[in-house]
């Protein structure tokens, strides 16, 4: 069997993965966790009494903390082969790769595991933000001078 | 009409990944950190705080708007205390989110075994 036949096959016998449904599911699940954190918003505001500003912080320390327990219970995995990207591009997808991460290398120890690994996903978004908005603003300071 | 608005920015930026995830052979890790830049970008324009107007606490949600808060608190150090301030104040206003993310992840890994 050559390597063209040997694709063929392997192309015919993978499970086909509706890339129209995911999109769709993406969409829907992650306008609904949009429309969730306003709600929360809104909800703690009335009932703290909070400003917009604060509300809005309680509100991503409360999805970071339920996305931390989720993950360390095992389910967080399981949440997201359904809800596809709905839940890794809200601030959840964040707090999840610290989680896996700790939790991943707890074995070799606190230091040498945890401490050095943790940020081994989210250290990329943390380095790119912070470069691209350095280098933003400095771009916008020397266009305002 | 917020939470119409909220549903719309979410889910559009969520589909966006998607799409991206399914048609190429980048990651989430990929697409999160390219969303951060894009976030950045959309603040270096004044836009996300028009879509932050807009969606409300639904714009606020997603990680682009780690990369808005970057940029604007970055800006506002310099404002405030010339290039020293940029690098005083860059990581003020996400640093809520950074820290519930190490504590809690810290307290969980202490608590829990990883599952498999």
């Amino acid at each position: 069997m050559n390597k063209e036949q040997y694709g063929k096959i392997v192309k015919k016998n993978t499970p086909k993965e509706d890339r129209f449904l995911n999109a769709l599911k993406a969409f829907i699940f992650g306008g609904l966790f949009g429309v969730l954190a306003e709600l929360i918003m809104q909800f703690l505001r009335r009932l703290f009494n909070l400003t917009v500003l604060d509300a809005t912080v309680w509100m991503m320390i409360i999805f970071i903390f339920f996305a931390c327990l989720l993950t360390a219970l095992g389910v967080f995995d399981k949440i997201t082969t359904f809800l596809k990207a709905a839940i890794i591009i809200p601030i959840t997808g964040f707090a999840h790769s610290v989680t896996s991460a700790a939790l991943d290398y707890k074995q070799d120890g606190l230091i040498q595991g945890v401490g050095s690994n943790c940020f081994k996903m989210a250290g990329s978004v943390i380095l790119y933000g912070v470069i691209s908005a350095f280098i933003l603003v400095i771009i916008g300071v020397i266009i305002n001078v | 009409m917020t939470y119409v608005y909220a549903f719309v920015f979410v889910g559009l930026l969520c589909l966006i990944a998607q799409v991206i995830i399914d048609n190429t052979c980048l990651t989430f890790g990929h697409v999160t950190s390219m969303f951060v830049v894009l976030g950045a970008i959309l603040g270096f324009f004044d836009v996300y705080d028009k879509i932050i107007e807009l969606a409300g606490a639904g714009a606020s949600l997603p990680i682009t708007s780690f990369g808005n808060l970057l940029y604007h608190a970055g800006l506002d150090g310099y404002l405030q205390n010339g290039i020293l301030g940029i690098f005083q104040n860059m990581l003020s206003t996400t640093s809520a989110g950074i820290t519930a993310t190490v504590v809690f992840a810290f307290i969980m890994t202490l608590i829990f075994k990883p599952k498999d």
